[in-house]
C-alpha cells in the first residue's frame, strides 16, 4: 500500500495514457492492488521461474549448454514481459511465440541443419566416437588365448594387472610387460591377493570409482616386449585375456594404421576412414556435405525419375481427394439441408459414421475388403460377381482405390462443414434474392456458392496440405505399391512424396539416410508453403469481391 | 486485475512445456543420466542403466537384484517398447544419453556396427554353454557383440486333427499328404502382395540359394548368394506353385487370412513361428511341430532370430556392465528366469534341454537346429524391400521368374553399392 502512495505523490510519470481505472499511472503488471489476479500471476511466475531454474541447473550439471542458454533466455524474456509496463501486446503473444519457437522453428532449423550433413547409417556420431568404435572392432581376442584370473594392482598412481598363469603370478603395467612376481600369494578364488611392492585394488573400490574403472578398461598390459604377442586386457576386472589390436590411431595425422597389413586409412571429407585403394572402415561420422543431398535428390537417376512421377501423383492425389470429397460432401449437404427430406437427423448421423471410425482401422479394413480374390475380398464378391479384380496391385486401380477409400473417409467432414455453412447463410440475403426474382440456380450460383466458398476455402487449402502429406492412408492401404518396374529404388506407383521420404529415410529398415530425407522434406515444405501462400492470397481477393 | 491472470497462466504452462522440451532433447533421459554422474562422483556406488521391454523386465529385474546385493551398484531398468529400442539406441548412444545395456534382436547388429554404438563382449569359457547358431548371430567379423539368450525360428505347424502323422520330409510329399486330408488348403503359407521372404526362406535355402554367402566361421559376407542357377530354380518353383501352376501359393493369402483359415481348421499344415502358438491353441487346435520340408535338393534352413543383450560403446560403466552380463545374466538361473518371463527357446544349451520336455518347444528347437541366423550385416537392410515384392510378383505371375529374379539380384547389388 505504501508503494502505491509514494507513486501517487510523485504524480503520473508514466508514458501510458491515464485511461479509466489505469489512471494511477502504475502499470497493472506491478500493481499490488490488483488483488487475486496479481497474486495468481505472482504464483504462476514463481512456478515458471522455479521450473526454469531447475531445468537450467540440470542442463548445467549435464553440460548441455544449448539447453541452459535457451532456458535462461526464455526465463529472462518471460519475466521481462510480464513485469514490464511496456510490453502489453507481448503479454498475450508470448505463449504462442514460445510455442512457435520451440515446436516449429526449432524443428525447421534442425531439419535444415541435418539436410546439409550426411547424417544416417554409418555417419551417426562424431569422429571421436567413430575412432573408439573402429578400435573396438579391430581388437580381437587372440585365438586360443586362455582366460587368466586377474587382479588390479596399483603403485604410485600407476595401475597394473596381476594375473595368475598356472602356478605363477605375473604382474605388469602399460609400460612394463608382464614379469614374474615370485613372492605373491594367491587366494582361494585363484586370484593374486598379495603382490609385494603393489597395492591390491579391492573389487568393491573398482566398482565405486568410475575414473579408475575407465583406466582399467583402457589398460593394455603387453605380454612381452614383442607387440605381436598381444596384451592383456580385462572386461570386468576379475579375468583377463590376451588381445591383439590391428588398428592404430594417430590423432595428429588423422590416420588409422592397420598394423597387420600396413594399410593406412586416412580421415576423408566424407566422414570416413579410407585407404589409398578405396577401402573404407565400416564406421564413419557426421560431416557437412553442402548441397549434395539436394542435388542428389534431383540428379541421381534412382530418385529423379520416380521423384517426378511421384510429385505428379502427389498433386493429383491431393487435388482429387479434396475435390471429390468436397463435392460429394457439398451435394449431400445441399440435399439433406432441404426441409422436405424426412428423417434428416438420422440420415445425417449415418453419414458421419465413416468420419467417426478411426482412419487407421478403416484403411486396414478396406485393404482386406479389396483383396482381389472374391473368397477373401468383400468388394469383388458382393459387387463384381466374384470377378478377380486386382484393386491394389494394378497401377491405375491402386490409384483409384486410394482415392475412393480416401473419399469414403473424408466426405463426412465436408458434409459437416457444408451443412454448417449452409445453415449459417443469412436468410435476408436469400429472401432479397427471391424478391428480386432470382431462380434457384441463379441464387445458388451467385449467392450461396460464393458465400460458402469464403468460409470453406481456408479449410480446402488446409485439407489439400494435409492430404499432400497423408502418409497413413498410403502406407496402410498399398504401402506405395505396386512397385515401379523400371527403377531400382524401392518406390511404387502410389507412393506420395511423404511416403517416398519415409522409404528413403530407412528408419524402419535400420539403414537410414536422414540427410537426404531432410533435404526432401525441405523441398516438400517449400512446395506446400508456396501453394498455400498463393491460395490464401486468392481467397482474400475472393472476399474483397463481395 | 483479474484478466491478467489468464495470459500469465498460459505463459506459465507454455514456459513449463518449453522448459521440458527446450533444445529438443528428451528431458526425462537427462535426469537419469545426471543422477548417474552425481552418484559416481560422490562414490556411493555406480548406476547401471538397462533398457528392457515390458515382457522381459521381471526376469532382468531378478538378475539385477542379485547383482545389486553383491556389488552395491544400482541397476535402473528403463522400460521401452521393443520396436522403439533400435532407433532410440542408435540415436541416443552417440549423445551419451543411451543405456549401458539394452535388450535387442541380433539382426540390429549391422546398423549398430556401422554406427559404432555397440561394444564387444567376451564370454570367455562360457562360450561353450551357448548354442552355436546363437553365438554366430551375434558375431560380426569374427567378434562377439552381445550376450544371446533366446533363439526362435519358423517351423511347419501341423493341425493334428487333420494330419495325425508327422509331415513328410519333402514339400511335394507334404502337399500330397495335405491334399489327401481333404481339407480346403493342402498347405497354407502367408504371402500377401508384398511377399514374405522371411517365412519362405526355408524353401529357398533348400534350393541352395542363401541370401548372402556365409564364410567358414558362420559370419555372413556381403556377397549375394541367391543369384545363379540355384536362385533360378527357386524362382521357377515359386511360379510353378502360384495360381498359374498348382495354386498352393497365392499373393491373396495375407497374414490375417492365412491365420484365420488355419485356425478355422481348413488346412493341415502352415509355416509359422512360436509366437502364434498360443493364438492357435486358443482357437481350439491341437498342434505338433515338424521341421520345414525340403523343396529342393538340400535341407530346408529357416531363418533363426536371436534375442540378446547389447553393450553400449559409450557406456561409462563398461566394466560393471560386462560384469553384469557375463557373471549375472549368463547363468542358467537368469536364463531360466528369462524363459519363464517370456517363453522363447533358450540360447543356453542346458536351459534349452530343460524346457524341451514340452513337445511344442522340442519341435521348434529341432526346427531351429536346421536353421541359419538371419544375416545381421548392414547390407541386409537393403534386401527386404526388393526380395519380398519380387517373390510376390513371381508367384502371382506378374513377372517372369528368371528375369525378375535376376533384376532383383542386380537391384540389391546396386543398392548395396
Amino acid at each position: 500500500m505504501s508503494r502505491q502512495d509514494t507513486i501517487d505523490l510523485t504524480g503520473p510519470i508514466d508514458v501510458e495514457p491515464p485511461l479509466g481505472e489505469r489512471g494511477t499511472g502504475e502499470s497493472h503488471a506491478r500493481r499490488w492492488t490488483g488483488g487475486w489476479g496479481f497474486v495468481a500471476k505472482l504464483t504462476l511466475m514463481a512456478l515458471v521461474n522455479a521450473a526454469g531454474v531447475a531445468l537450467g541447473w540440470s542442463a548445467y550439471v549435464e553440460g548441455s549448454w544449448g539447453i541452459l542458454l535457451g532456458a535462461v533466455a526464455i526465463l529472462v524474456v518471460t519475466n521481462w514481459v510480464y513485469f514490464s509496463r511496456r510490453a502489453l501486446p507481448l503479454k498475450y503473444l508470448l505463449p504462442g511465440l514460445l510455442f512457435l519457437l520451440v515446436f516449429q522453428l526449432f524443428t525447421i532449423v534442425y531439419t535444415g541443419v541435418v539436410a546439409f550433413t550426411n547424417y544416417g547409417t554409418g555417419h551417426n556420431s562424431t569422429q571421436e566416437q567413430a575412432v573408439d568404435a573402429a578400435l573396438i572392432q579391430s581388437e580381437r581376442r587372440v585365438e586360443g588365448s586362455e582366460t587368466y584370473p586377474l587382479t588390479v594392482v596399483e603403485r604410485l598412481g600407476t595401475v597394473g594387472f596381476a594375473i595368475v598363469d598356472g602356478d605363477e603370478v605375473r604382474v605388469g603395467t602399460a609400460e612394463s610387460p608382464l614379469a614374474a612376481a615370485p613372492d605373491a600369494s594367491v587366494d582361494d578364488a585363484g586370484r593374486a591377493s598379495d603382490v609385494p611392492g603393489w597395492d591390491v585394488v579391492a573389487y568393491q573400490r573398482l566398482l565405486e570409482d568410475q575414473a579408475l574403472q575407465e583406466e582399467v578398461l583402457e589398460l593394455r598390459v603387453p605380454v612381452s616386449d614383442d607387440a605381436e604377442d598381444g596384451s592383456i586386457r580385462t572386461r570386468e576386472g576379475t579375468t583377463g585375456a590376451i588381445y591383439l589390436s590391428t588398428l592404430e590411431w594417430d590423432p595428429d595425422a588423422q590416420t588409422m594404421t592397420d598394423t597387420a597389413t600396413g594399410v593406412v586409412y586416412r580421415a576423408n571429407d566424407d566422414g570416413q576412414f579410407s585407404s589409398d585403394d578405396g577401402e573404407t572402415l565400416p564406421v564413419g561420422w557426421r560431416v557437412g556435405v553442402g548441397f549434395e543431398n539436394f542435388t542428389r535428390a534431383i540428379t541421381d537417376t534412382d530418385y529423379s525419375g520416380p521423384l517426378l512421377r511421384i510429385t505428379a501423383w502427389t498433386f493429383s492425389f491431393a487435388i482429387l481427394t479434396v475435390a471429390t470429397s468436397f463435392l460429394v460432401g457439398l451435394v449431400l449437404a445441399l440435399v439433406f439441408n432441404d426441409a422436405r427430406v424426412r428423417g434428416r437427423n438420422v440420415l445425417r448421423t449415418l453419414f458421419i459414421l465413416p468420419y467417426a471410425f478411426p482412419a487407421f482401422l478403416s484403411a486396414l479394413l478396406w485393404q482386406g475388403m479389396l483383396n482381389p480374390n472374391a473368397d477373401y475380398g468383400l468388394i469383388n464378391d458382393w459387387f463384381f460377381f466374384g470377378a478377380y479384380i486386382p484393386w491394389l496391385t494394378d497401377p491405375w486401380l491402386a490409384k483409384l482405390s486410394i482415392i475412393l477409400v480416401n473419399l469414403w473417409l473424408s466426405f463426412p467432414y465436408w458434409f459437416l462443414i457444408c451443412t454448417g455453412a449452409l445453415q449459417s447463410l443469412p436468410d435476408d440475403v436469400l429472401e432479397a434474392a427471391k424478391i428480386d426474382g432470382a431462380g434457384t440456380w441463379r441464387t445458388w450460383r451467385t449467392i450461396i456458392m460464393p458465400l460458402l466458398l469464403i468460409s470453406t476455402t481456408p479449410l480446402l487449402i488446409a485439407s489439400f496440405a494435409f492430404n499432400f502429406n497423408n502418409f497413413a492412408i498410403i502406407y496402410l492401404l498399398t504401402g506405395g505399391g505396386p512397385r515401379f518396374p523400371d527403377t531400382s529404388a524401392p518406390l511404387g506407383h502410389t507412393d506420395i512424396l511423404i511416403s517416398m521420404i519415409y522409404q528413403i529415410s530407412g528408419v524402419a529398415g535400420g539403414r537410414a539416410d536422414y540427410g537426404l530425407a531432410s533435404a526432401l522434406s525441405i523441398i516438400v515444405f517449400v512446395i506446400i508453403g508456396t501453394i498455400s501462400g498463393l491460395a490464401f492470397r486468392r481467397t482474400r481477393r475472393l472476399e474483397e469481391v463481395l | 486485475m483479474r484478466k491478467t491472470a489468464i495470459p500469465v497462466a498460459l505463459a506459465a504452462a507454455v514456459a513449463l512445456l518449453a522448459a521440458c522440451s527446450g533444445g529438443g532433447d528428451p528431458g526425462s533421459e537427462e535426469t537419469s543420466a545426471e543422477e548417474t554422474t552425481e552418484a559416481a562422483q560422490s562414490g556411493e556406488g555406480v548406476e547401471l542403466t538397462i533398457w528392457v521391454d515390458e515382457n522381459r523386465e521381471p526376469a532382468v529385474a531378478a538378475a539385477a537384484q542379485t547383482f545389486e546385493e553383491q556389488t552395491g551398484a544400482t541397476v535402473t531398468l528403463v522400460q521401452k517398447n521393443f520396436e522403439d529400442i533400435r532407433a532410440d539406441f542408435l540415436a541416443q548412444v552417440p549423445t551419451g544419453e543411451g543405456p549401458d545395456i539394452t535388450v535387442g534382436a541380433h539382426d540390429w547388429l549391422g546398423s549398430f556396427i556401422v554406427n559404432g554404438v555397440v561394444d564387444s563382449v567376451d564370454l570367455a569359457d562360457k562360450t561353450s554353454e551357448f548354442q552355436e547358431v546363437a553365438l554366430e548371430a551375434f558375431t560380426y567379423d569374427g567378434q562377439l557383440y552381445g550376450l544371446p539368450y533366446a533363439v526362435e525360428s519358423v517351423a511347419l505347424i501341423r493341425n493334428t486333427a487333420l494330419a495325425p502323422e508327422p509331415a513328410p520330409a519333402t514339400f511335394d510329399e507334404m502337399v500330397a499328404a495335405g491334399e489327401a486330408t481333404g481339407a480346403q488348403y493342402p498347405f497354407l503359407i502367408k504371402t500377401g502382395p508384398e511377399g514374405d521372404p522371411y517365412t519362405y526362406y526355408g524353401f529357398q535355402t533348400s534350393f541352395g540359394a542363401p541370401v548372402f554367402e556365409q564364410s567358414d566361421d558362420g559370419s555372413y559376407t556381403s556377397t549375394i548368394g541367391m543369384g545363379g542357377d540355384a536362385g533360378h530354380a527357386y524362382a521357377e518353383w515359386l511360379a510353378a506353385n502360384g495360381p498359374n501352376g498348382t495354386g498352393v501359393f497365392s499373393t491373396d493369402i495375407t497374414l490375417d487370412i492365412a491365420e484365420a483359415e488355419f485356425m478355422a481348421g481348413n488346412a493341415p499344415y502352415t509355416v509359422d513361428g512360436p509366437w502364434n502358438i498360443t493364438k492357435f491353441e486358443d482357437a481350439g487346435l491341437t498342434l505338433a511341430i515338424d521341421p520345414i520340408p525340403s523343396a529342393g535338393p538340400e535341407t530346408a534352413a529357416p531363418f533363426v532370430g536371436v534375442q540378446g543383450f547389447y553393450l553400449s560403446a559409450q557406456s561409462e560403466n563398461a566394466l560393471l556392465a560386462n560384469d553384469f552380463l557375463t557373471n549375472y545374466m549368463a547363468t542358467p538361473e537368469a536364463m531360466m528366469a528369462m524363459y519363464e518371463a517370456d517363453p522363447r527357446l533358450p540360447a543356453m544349451t542346458s536351459v534349452a534341454d530343460e524346457v524341451a520336455s514340452d513337445p511344442i518347444m522340442e519341435g521348434f528347437l529341432a526346427a531351429s537346429e536346421n536353421g541359419v541366423p538371419m544375416p545381421s550385416i548392414p547390407e541386409m537392410g537393403d534386401v527386404w524391400a526388393f526380395w519380398g515384392v519380387t517373390q510376390a510378383n513371381i508367384i502371382s505371375g506378374a513377372a517372369q521368374p528368371v528375369e525378375a529374379w535376376d533384376t532383383m539380384v542386380a537391384d540389391i547389388e546396386g543398392a548395396i553399392g
